[in-house]
């Protein structure tokens, strides 16, 4: 047992396994540019339909059943059909992938966003004179911004996660520390694949953490109180994603 | 980047297909044992998550400052990707189903106190209060009132929990018990033989919706009512 530990510890203490092209440092923002890759392109897809389905009031439907579809998928079965279509190997396939799995929290969020603006402040800004895309732009958007930074960061750290099984298909990541462990053998490897694991963690959590305060910062003081999954997680209509799947 | 990442497609090959009915029938035997694997990791790790979330639930629901702490604890095993529990388990545990169970079940224990906790916050203070002044005691109350009650969210914790199950049992193909998941990977190492690959994935859908349609077919058994209000 401790056998296993004290290896992972020696592993972890050689400069090499940092600094190595395959390295912590290296696999670590190759893991975090996949990643931001896959969560960009998420945002460009998930947020004009989930704020144009939230505007419109319809689309409820189609949101839960996106969730429903991507939680029943399984990771590795995108990661390995992608590379076999016209998208080729390499980091197109993998970004897509893991982009699809983070497009159920960015919809979700975007769409209830922009349907939770208080009705009355609908009908004041159509007194007002705004027309229906200013009432899109200039009220409803705003106020839906902690809901859209929330769902940000759920799939964020989501996308995070899941950025590990990219190593299934030797698509590079911090995984990769780990199958290669896995690969040695657990008599040899064993302290490899805990590091890697203990690696993979930390970087996860700390994203989490540093989100959370992004999360903080970009809400408006007024609108904090009400920031959505604080304290009302249990209560939300939609389920929570999968993360790690 | 890897060499082995940044190749070319493989040309579609007439022998390499999508799909293929051949493929199925030449190789029942080895689906048939993954399905099998895939069953009974799902079943065993949702099982034992439920004995453990419903009792969490009632008790966040009873203890109202335990709640935070549950939710938060189950919460915060989330963040961790399931390769990286199973990078901590394999080792300590062995290459054994039991690694892969515990880590679907520490998976599965969220979504079922969540929704748990959400259908027992459900129930109306007056029916508590109702039961209370017919003499129910705490245990009959919970038993006869408040869980029949909560069943619509426990059944959503269920189904949530199972579905999402389902696909992560394929992560256990690392320590080698990953039901359909060995049969996806091992058909991408051996030349991407695409019709194995869809088999292991047609497989994990097909049966995350029989066991969506299972739960909910149990939750139809157990609460008539709900049909008759229906009806009604």
């Amino acid at each position: 047992m401790t056998g296993v530990f004290e290896q992972a510890f020696i592993w972890l203490n050689d400069p090499l396994n940092w600094t190595n092209p395959d390295g912590i440092l290296a696999r670590t923002r190759e893991h975090l540019l996949i990643s931001a890759a896959a969560v960009a392109i998420g945002c460009l897809v998930a947020w004009p339909i989930g704020t144009w389905l939230g505007h419109t009031g319809r689309g409820g439907g189609v949101i839960v059943a996106v969730a429903n579809l991507t939680r029943a998928m399984p990771t590795v079965a995108l990661l390995t059909i992608f590379p076999l279509t016209f998208i080729g190997f390499g980091y197109p396939a993998i970004i897509l992938a893991l982009a699809i799995f983070a497009v159920p929290p960015l919809l979700a969020n975007a769409y209830l966003g922009v349907r939770e603006v208080d009705p009355e402040v609908r009908d004041a800004a159509l007194g007002m004179g705004l027309g229906d895309r200013q009432l899109l732009t200039r009220v409803e958007l705003p106020l839906a911004v902690p809901y859209l930074a929330s769902g940000l960061r759920t799939a964020a750290v989501q996308v995070v996660a899941t950025a590990t099984l990219a190593a299934f298909v030797n698509g590079g990541g911090l995984g990769m520390i780990i199958t290669r462990g896995f690969g040695l053998g657990l008599a040899s490897g064993g302290g490899q694949v805990i590091a890697g694991g203990l690696v993979v963690i930390v970087l996860c959590l700390a994203v989490e953490g540093l989100l959370a305060i992004a999360e903080r910062l970009v809400t408006p003081v007024p609108l904090r109180r009400r920031r959505p999954g604080a304290g009302s997680a249990a209560d939300s209509a939609l389920p929570a994603p999968i993360a790690g799947s | 980047m890897d060499p082995s990442v940044g190749w070319a497609a493989p040309a579609d090959d007439p022998r390499n297909p999508w799909f293929s009915w051949e493929y199925l029938r030449q190789n029942k035997e080895f689906l048939t044992t993954a399905l099998q694997q895939h069953v009974s990791l799902t079943v065993t790790s949702v099982l034992v998550a439920a004995a453990i979330a419903i009792p969490l639930a009632v008790l966040a629901d009873r203890v109202s400052r335990l709640s935070g702490p549950i939710l938060a604890s189950s919460g915060v095993l989330y963040t961790i990707p399931s390769l990286a529990l199973f990078a901590l388990l394999g080792p300590l545990l062995g290459l054994k189903p039991r690694t892969v169970e515990i880590g679907l079940v520490l998976y599965a224990l969220l979504a079922i106190v969540r929704n748990s906790l959400v259908g027992l916050r459900q129930v109306p203070a007056d029916v508590r209060d109702a039961a209370r002044g017919m003499g129910y005691g705490s245990l009959a109350m919970l038993w006869r009132i408040e869980l029949p009650l909560a069943l619509p969210g426990i059944i959503t914790g269920l189904r949530i929990a199972t579905v999402s199950t389902v696909a992560l049992v394929t992560v256990g193909q690392i320590v080698g018990f990953g039901g359909f998941g060995n049969v996806i990977i091992t058909g991408f190492n051996f030349n991407y033989y695409k019709p194995q690959i869809m088999a292991g994935t047609i497989g994990c859908l097909g049966l995350a919706l029989t066991f969506d349609l299972i739960i909910i077919g149990i939750g139809k058994l157990l609460m008539p009512w709900a049909r008759r209000r229906r009806a009604a």
